[in-house]
């Protein structure tokens, strides 16, 4: 089996269907740090796809895309809970 | 043989993400939500990489597959950590199956100061030694 049809038909819809199961998790996330963990995670799995997808195309350029990606997803994380204990502190 | 070994890799790595995405669908609460996605998806994102890496083979590539790595496994923990206190303040509603919270009544509400529960051993200490 070649390396490129196992990435395609195997690993990237395992990667699809667990995106879609934390998708779900923050659409019924009971509180908003749910959501921030949900999207924490969805951002971690958008690193893996795009790792998978530079071996599918043989574009080693995409890995600096996750490179940011993964500073955006520690960023936001820190922002929403900055966000979060000024909004109770202020309350 | 390479090409064998590089399956098994991302394989295992896609496993743990799975996992993890299973985990935060079904537990119970956002502490354990937390972990889940500290751990499991940490390492199955760190695999996936690392299989990249052997594909292709140089060294710029290998470079930068070790800078990811390295930034992850700094910032998960940090993440966690941050967005857990923030949750505890809020005031994030524990499992009911949950046995015992050590944080109870030991930060302060206002200042977000947290007490150690020693306070007043220490001032019973000079005593006991005399």
């Amino acid at each position: 089996m070649n390396i490129d049809d196992f990435l395609t038909y195997i690993i990237l819809p395992i990667l699809s269907t667990s995106s879609l199961m934390v998708f779900i998790r923050f659409l019924i996330g009971p509180t908003l740090p749910d959501r921030v963990v949900a999207l924490d995670l969805l951002i971690t799995i958008g690193i893996s796809i795009i790792a998978v997808y530079s071996i599918i195309t043989h574009r080693p350029s995409f890995l600096d895309i996750a490179m940011i990606f993964a500073l955006i997803a520690f960023l936001s994380t820190v922002a929403f809970s900055f966000y979060l204990e000024k909004r109770k502190r202020n309350e | 043989m390479n090409d064998i070994i590089i399956m098994v890799i991302i394989s295992l790595g896609t496993l743990f993400i799975l996992l993890a995405a299973i985990g935060l669908l079904r537990m119970p609460d956002l502490y354990l939500r937390m972990s889940v996605t500290t751990k499991a998806a940490t390492l199955g994102v760190g695999l996936i990489l690392i299989g990249l890496a052997l594909y292709y083979m140089e060294t710029s590539i290998t470079t930068r597959v070790i800078a990811i790595i390295v930034f992850l496994l700094l910032t998960a923990p940090i993440s966690a950590h941050v967005i857990g206190r923030a949750a505890y303040f809020v005031g994030v509603p524990m499992w009911k199956k949950t046995k015992i919270d050590d944080l109870k009544g030991m930060y302060n509400t206002k200042t977000h100061d947290l007490m150690s529960g020693l306070e007043d051993e220490e001032e019973e200490q000079p005593e006991a030694e005399d």
